[in-house]
């Protein structure tokens, strides 16, 4: 979708702030909120690339002026909801009550298994590459050309890139393909594969930096030959 | 005269403060835990790896390693994932690692426009600002001023600038250079130096 999540080449949303001694998490409800994506992965709520899509469907303005955590929130809540899994309600009235007894133990409950899918998925990760029959279309030095559309669900096809040439610089092999995974339609994994854009070309002569290029992931089907 | 007349605002923005993002997220927590797809003791666990054990010291020690090991630089540089599981580093959204090399004539800089995608098992956690808009924005439109001007980080106009935007699973970080007057130096004092914004591309390896 044309969200916006999508900020590549947006002007107006700097500068810069960075937070001196930054801790990891800056309050308890941030380390539940991270928890929340693995833990409710591991739940059925979500794969990751639908996980993502949850963000982008955001209002922009409240994706643009909310904490990063809250973006986490609102996918777990919005596939929560879709999944039959949670009732938005009870989270409504449970906020309700915890707001005024901010205090109130949480069942102190243990699970073993659940402990070890911590370490186990910390450590080994979630490979997103996937065996294809399909040959790859393209090969590094191929020019290619970013299909210039406007897909209205999950797409990682950023809009700064759609109608740019570049030039495939790596071919990564097959991988789970966002823009069927995202939108609940399987991994049907595609090729991969790093494209060089010149910056001159992404921003324009004037102001596109006169030494500088832009390296951008796609997948197979984002491609043309150019 | 007719009365007269209001659009509605185009959009009712309200912020939660932080004690409400906190109640609401507690208000999941609970459920969660009655479901039995959360504990407390997993989510301490969780956030205890991000805070005590996985983070930029992993990666400033491949770096290193990388500096002192002309082999595992190949390696590196040819397969960042298999290189760093030699050293028993990698995971969870580091499944596919790609590094990029710094060298007199190229600058590397990572990003992800789209979200906030990062080398967890190298970098730990991403800061505030690489997931905020503000960069992610504006990183891949003026590389070199926005590191010049937000990071006080100059790289000559004669160094091209390589911005590598996460948007794939593939996840990229910087190799830097080599700081000169460091031959005495070994692996783990050079490791010290390895800065984490170094390994973005953001900032310089620190001085000895």
């Amino acid at each position: 979708m044309n969200g916006g999540h999508d900020v590549g080449g947006v002007d107006g949303l700097g500068p810069v702030v960075v937070e001196e001694n930054e801790p990891v998490f800056h309050s308890d409800w941030e380390k539940v909120g991270f928890a929340m994506f693995s833990m409710s992965f591991r739940g059925g709520y979500f794969g990751v690339d639908q996980f993502r899509w949850g963000i982008e469907l955001m209002h922009p303005a409240d994706y643009l002026s909310s904490r990063y955590y809250e973006h986490w929130i609102h996918t777990v809540e919005h596939h929560g909801e879709r999944t039959g899994k949670l009732d938005l309600e009870e989270v409504e009235r449970r906020t309700r009550y915890y707001l005024e007894h901010p205090d109130e133990p949480l069942p102190d409950t243990k699970d073993p298994e659940l402990l070890s899918f911590v370490d186990a998925a910390v450590k080994h990760g979630v490979p997103a590459g996937r065996p294809s029959e399909d040959p790859a279309r393209f090969a590094v030095g191929d020019r290619v050309r970013v299909i210039d559309d406007s897909p209205v669900d999950h797409t990682r096809k950023a809009r700064y890139v759609r109608g740019k040439t570049g030039e495939v610089v790596m071919a990564h092999g097959t991988m789970i393909y966002p823009d069927s995974a995202g939108n609940d339609l399987g991994e049907d994994p595609k090729h991969v594969y790093t494209i060089r854009f010149d910056a001159r070309h992404l921003w324009g002569e004037v102001t596109g930096d006169p030494n500088s290029s832009v390296y951008f992931d796609a997948w197979e089907p984002y491609l043309e030959p150019a | 005269m007719s009365a007269p007349t209001s659009s509605p605002l185009p959009i009712t923005l309200r912020q939660r403060t932080e004690a409400e993002v906190a109640a609401r997220v507690k208000a999941l927590e609970s459920i969660m835990i009655e479901k039995g797809i959360m504990t407390t003791e997993a989510i301490d666990r969780l956030a205890e790896i991000y805070e005590n054990e996985v983070g930029p010291q992993l990666g400033a020690s491949v770096v290193a390693k990388a500096w002192t090991d002309p082999e595992f630089r190949t390696r590196l540089l040819a397969n960042a994932t298999e290189a760093c599981a030699e050293v028993g580093i990698g995971g969870l959204q580091g499944e596919d690692m790609v590094v990029v090399e710094n060298t007199d004539t190229v600058h590397n800089v990572i990003a992800c426009t789209l979200c906030s995608c990062y080398p967890w098992p190298v970098l730990g956690l991403p800061p505030n600002w690489y997931k905020y808009p503000a960069y992610r924005s504006s990183i891949v439109r003026a590389p070199r001023r926005v590191l010049r001007d937000d990071f006080g980080f100059d790289i000559p106009e004669s160094v091209e600038i390589r911005v590598w935007d996460s948007s794939s699973e593939m996840r990229y970080w910087v190799l830097p250079q080599r700081p000169a007057g460091t031959d005495s130096l070994g692996e783990a004092e050079l490791a010290e130096l390895v800065t984490r914004d170094a390994m973005i591309g953001t900032g310089p390896v620190a001085t000895p």
